[in-house]
């Protein structure tokens, strides 16, 4: 299964060495752009729509969400630094020069091949890796930049009945579905981020699980940005109906930037009656240098929607990248007996700033949530865990059990938690346990005199520290999670 | 094998080594005894290389190779194995996987190939037995939960995987009871008893060398090694304590 990620099988010291002096995935590649005019007006809007040649509904709701955008705040509550974001300066669309039907990958633009390759992620291998005894199968929708150019295994994926597609297709597609379901998670104006969003996504994912059925495979879906001055502004929305199953991965990598660069995706799951949804990401956005120069905000607003009796959503994450991370995978909890999950790794390093954890809103009778929250600061990075855990007065026989644990590299970092719980019912049962703690110089002159150097040492105690978050990723997340929480930290030993 | 000459050290500024001399051939076995605060540990982890424990003077050779001028995992790698007297905890860390980095690196530094997992637990799992421990406690995170004479006996199991040429042992000893400190005295001879060997053992108590019989035995005061003798003196060590003896 390492095949999937070359990288994380050569942990050799050219390897390590390459990516020390520079973000190993710092490249941009020259595929022709098709831009939207710089800058972000109801022209925006229109034009994005208008390449996607999109329903007139679909724009109506676009430019109903950048109206009540030019209304709302900046977020200002959380522990973070933000510099003013000038939306004028920036692009709100890039798509790859519009080509042919693709009907295979052999038509895909070798360039985009060839940054994948890269990447470490070769398309053409998930084919082979497919028929490879034992391999679980991954299919990839590939977005580049906006535009998904490639997309694998939906014949077999069709065949068990799920759709997986991008949502410019889905649009085109299945109107009923979006309709019904877009902005039904989280709605315009949710924050500030997500309305945006709703105003200016350029693409991202849809899936519908139909009742009763298992999806074949896990559903993996590689970000990238690639366009300079280009927001990212993903829309994965996640339909599991009664008694489905689904696992869906998603990862990304971001070439190095001198300006900072806005990510302001959204993920909206809603899981009927009995259905389970597995969200696992693995992040590492362009952090920015040593300095704090450059990097991505990554301001992401992810919810999940239990609506049915017994279903659950469990929301994995491990956080390496980015300058800014402003992100809180929730659940509301609403069918009978339903069950949320967050399981969380944030990682910051040199100046980086984190401010993430979830909203687990109990709603319905007998509902459970379990939050798991490590956070790793190094550097003079800031590391933030927020999080929400509320019981509403209709809900009977709450169960919460919540854990966030902070390690410490270094003395120039910081580690914040910040629980708010609001209970509403007497019959809530709610626990809290919370930890803060430093790499002992013991721990590491202790592995060190077994033969690590300080770098795998290091790697290994923080691997170690965040393993009952790690061993919820699917195999091949789990191995690229252990590589990058080692390659994250490198030089914060000294 | 090993020649330290005239070695001070100072931790956080306090002198502690004195100027010791000591120098152990291949194929023996030389224990070091003394009084609480004499500088055991603290020679212990000079020879390791461990941050904060500055030598502000003299030298130590291993095979010749300048040991002072290496890193600690460098030092791990040449050979050296420290068996520490309070064993760490890793959390989240199985021992499988700890020791099989830890011994893959050292292969590597060597040039020599790594082992595969296979053969890696292979290893493990004989080396266990050898120490008379639980292979299956090898599944576990490092050392969380161990009792103190476990903890000593899993330091022997790493001592047999890992087969340094060069161990030095720092209270083995302490917390074991008859039964572990026969099985820990076993593996020392087992592991290391060979001609291209040595060892170092530090230890307050004679009780251990009934069972790992020294070729020499050296008695630590104040920093430096005030009397050094044959098996015997551990003895009389025994007998009269360590300020008449070492008078």
């Amino acid at each position: 299964m390492n095949e999937v990620l070359p990288n994380a099988e050569a942990p050799n010291a050219e390897f390590r060495e390459a990516i020390a002096k520079d973000y190993e995935w710092g490249f941009s590649s020259d595929i022709e752009q098709e831009f939207a005019p710089k800058g972000l007006s109801e022209d925006t809007v229109r034009f994005i729509s208008a390449k996607k040649n999109e329903p007139q509904w679909m724009l109506d709701w676009r430019l109903k969400a950048y109206r009540a955008w030019l209304e709302m705040e900046e977020v200002d509550w959380a522990k973070l630094d933000i510099p003013k974001i000038d939306y004028q300066d920036a692009f709100y669309y890039a798509a790859p020069k519009a080509k042919p039907k693709l009907g295979s990958l052999d038509e895909v633009d070798p360039e985009i091949l060839r940054v994948y390759a890269k990447l470490g992620i070769p398309i053409e291998e998930q084919k082979v890796l497919a028929g490879v005894e034992g391999a679980r199968k991954v299919a990839v929708d590939a977005v580049f930049d906006s535009v998904s150019v490639a997309t694998t295994f939906r014949e077999e994926l069709l065949r068990a009945g799920v759709i997986f597609l991008s949502i410019s297709e889905a649009i085109q597609q299945y109107p009923e579905l979006i309709r019904k379901y877009l902005g039904s998670v989280v709605p315009q104006r949710d924050n500030v981020f997500a309305c945006l969003n709703a105003a200016v996504f350029s693409d991202g994912t849809f899936v519908l699980v139909p009742e009763g059925v298992r999806c074949p495979m896990e559903l993996s879906t590689y970000f990238r940005i690639n366009a300079e001055n280009t927001g990212q502004f993903e829309r994965t929305l996640i339909v599991a109906e009664k008694g489905s199953y689904v696992s869906y991965l998603e990862g990304c990598t971001a070439p190095m930037r001198d300006e900072n660069q806005l990510h302001a995706a959204v993920v909206e799951i809603f899981a009927h009656e009995d259905a389970e949804v597995k969200y696992s990401t693995v992040q590492n956005w362009y952090p920015g240098d040593a300095d704090g120069k450059g990097g991505i905000f990554n301001f992401v607003t992810k919810r999940a929607l239990c609506s049915g009796a017994r279903s659950k959503v469990s929301w994995t994450q491990v956080e390496t990248g980015s300058a800014i991370t402003w992100k809180y995978p929730s659940c509301i909890l609403k069918g009978e007996g339903s069950v949320g999950e967050f399981y969380s790794v944030a990682l910051t390093n040199n100046r980086q700033q984190a401010d993430t954890g979830t909203k687990m809103v109990h709603i319905g009778k007998n509902t459970r949530s379990t939050i798991v929250s490590k956070g790793i600061s190094a550097g003079r990075s800031n590391n933030t865990y927020r999080g929400l855990v509320r019981v509403l007065p209709g809900a009977e026989n709450v169960r919460n059990f919540t854990q966030c644990d902070s390690l410490l590299l270094g003395s120039e970092c910081g580690a914040h938690t910040v629980p708010y719980i609001e209970v509403k019912n007497p019959t809530a049962n709610i626990e809290h346990e919370a930890t803060t703690s430093k790499i002992s110089e013991d721990q590491l002159f202790y592995a060190q005199m077994r033969g690590l150097d300080p770098e795998a040492a290091v790697a290994l105690i923080v691997n170690g520290f965040a393993r009952e978050v790690l061993k919820q990723l699917p195999m091949e997340f789990a191995v690229e999670a252990q590589k990058l929480l080692g390659i994250s930290l490198e030089g914060s030993v000294g | 094998m090993l020649r330290i000459e005239n070695l001070h050290a100072t931790v956080a500024g306090k002198p502690i080594l004195n100027g010791l001399t000591l120098s152990i051939p291949a194929g023996e076995v030389h224990a070091l005894m003394g009084p609480n605060g004499a500088g055991k540990s603290t020679l212990a982890y000079v020879l390791g290389g461990r941050p904060s424990y500055e030598v502000t003077d003299g030298s130590a050779t291993f095979d010749g190779q300048d040991l002072l001028a290496l890193e600690p995992h460098e030092r791990a790698a040449a050979g050296l194995f420290l068996g520490f007297q309070y064993p760490v905890e890793i959390p989240g860390v199985s021992y499988l996987q700890f020791l099989r980095e830890s011994l893959n690196s050292q292969r590597r530094a060597r040039g020599e190939a790594e082992l595969s997992g296979a053969e890696f637990i292979r290893l493990a799992k004989a080396q266990a037995a050898t120490l008379g421990m639980d292979a299956d406690m090898l599944k576990r995170p490092v050392n969380v939960g161990f009792s103190g004479g476990e903890r000593k006996r899993a330091e022997m199991v790493q001592m047999g995987i890992m087969n340094p040429r060069l161990a030095v042992l720092d209270e083995t000893d302490s917390g074991l009871d008859i039964d572990a400190l026969r099985s820990v005295g076993a593996g020392i001879n087992s592991i290391m008893r060979a001609p291209a060997k040595a060892v170092l053992l530090i230890t307050h108590y004679q009780r251990l060398l009934d069972y790992v019989a020294p070729d020499r035995v050296h008695v630590l005061t104040e920093g430096r090694i005030t009397r050094s003798g044959g098996p015997e003196l551990a003895h009389q060590l025994e007998r009269e304590g360590y300020v008449e003896a070492a008078a």
